[in-house]
């Protein structure tokens, strides 16, 4: 945690990771709350189509040209 | 920038909306535009006192909106450079006492009928009314921006809301760089800033003490000449130039000896 802090990363860097996401949120009107409701919601419904499906989730919101874009990535388990 | 009528507006308080309302206010009266320059922020009047005009306030802006006094009656001509001028807001009301409708009016009436060329409105803090006031009547707009969290933050906020209004023109300052810092990596970089905000940038203001001293004495910095130069009043009056439509390099902040760090040592020596 301290190296993170004073260490080789550049706490401007850091900063910069952090704004991006809480705007990408604060522009799509979203809390980070909410989007973390939606995962486990969107979550439940793919289990009920994939059983056996324990992928890894990813959803986010994402800034794409001038618009605001929910990407979801959910990996379904063909096997 | 063609906008005539500019709103200079932040979001997040204290980041420098009335220093750089007063200091591009006084660099573009320089340049021989005739310029007025409005405080919105009824209640907190400050743009009086940074401009060192305080002591001739006799009508404010509340008082030419309920028909009190006539609009010329309120305005402040500057005897430091004369085309320079203030309208200044009220200290006893509170922020109820605006209406879109009047300061739409009382901008047109100083643009067409006082024939003023530019008038630059300093809003309140916030996002509320007194914020969407002073937007209500600007075709242009000037963010600014410290380097921090909450700054840039909120700036995206108020950027938002300005294209909500589809004011054409939103350009960036970004006020209160520190160079040694950005060169450490401890501060956002001017390109960072450019990337998280997308919004197109005039001016790069660094942190300069002399700031505070020029509002302590009630004198902008931009309107200094023959005493020493400050760094801070020559980034306003390059915005100045901007908006006039002339291109003005950037100094550059980041090179060691730069100018900067050439400024730095001629205070040091003077």
């Amino acid at each position: 945690m301290l190296r993170n802090l004073f260490g080789r990363n550049k706490s401007k860097d850091q900063l910069k990771e952090r704004l991006k996401l809480v705007l990408s949120y604060d522009r799509a009107k979203l809390s980070p709350g909410s989007m973390e409701e939606l995962k486990g919601e969107l979550l439940t419904v793919i289990k009920k189509y994939f059983p056996s499906d324990d992928g890894d989730y990813d959803v986010k919101v994402e800034q794409q040209g001038d618009r605001m874009v929910l990407v979801a990535n959910l990996p379904v388990n063909a096997s | 920038m063609n906008a005539k009528a500019i709103v200079v507006t932040s979001g997040k308080g204290g980041v420098g909306k009335t220093t750089t309302t007063a200091n591009v206010g006084a660099a573009l009266a320089r340049l021989g535009e005739k310029v007025c320059v409005i405080d919105t922020d009824v209640g907190l009047r400050n743009l009086d006192v940074v401009m060192g005009l305080e002591g001739r306030v006799v009508y404010d802006l509340i008082d030419v909106f309920e028909g009190r006094c006539k609009l010329r009656q309120a305005i402040i001509r500057d005897k430091r450079v004369d085309t320079l001028h203030l309208l200044a807001t009220s200290q006893t009301r509170d922020k109820s006492a605006l209406s879109e409708e009047r300061m739409r009016e009382t901008v047109r009436a100083l643009l067409e009928d006082e024939g003023f060329d530019r008038v630059l409105i300093d809003s309140p803090a916030g996002i509320e009314s007194g914020f969407q006031t002073a937007a209500s009547a600007a075709s242009g707009a000037l963010v600014v921006v410290n380097p921090e969290v909450s700054s840039v933050r909120d700036a995206d906020r108020i950027i938002g809301l300005l294209e909500a209004r589809e004011i054409p023109e939103v350009r960036l300052i970004i006020n209160r760089l520190r160079p040694e810092m950005v060169k450490r990596g401890d501060m956002l970089e001017v390109d960072d800033v450019l990337e998280i905000l997308g919004v197109k940038l005039i001016g790069i203001v660094p942190e300069d003490e002399r700031i505070l001293i020029s509002t302590n004495i009630g004198s902008p910095a931009s309107l200094e000449e023959g005493g020493p130069k400050v760094a801070a009043g020559a980034a306003f009056r390059d915005i100045a130039r901007r908006i006039r439509g002339e291109d003005v390099a950037y100094p550059s902040f980041e090179q060691p000896k730069g100018i900067f760090a050439g400024l730095r040592r001629v205070f040091g020596a003077g």
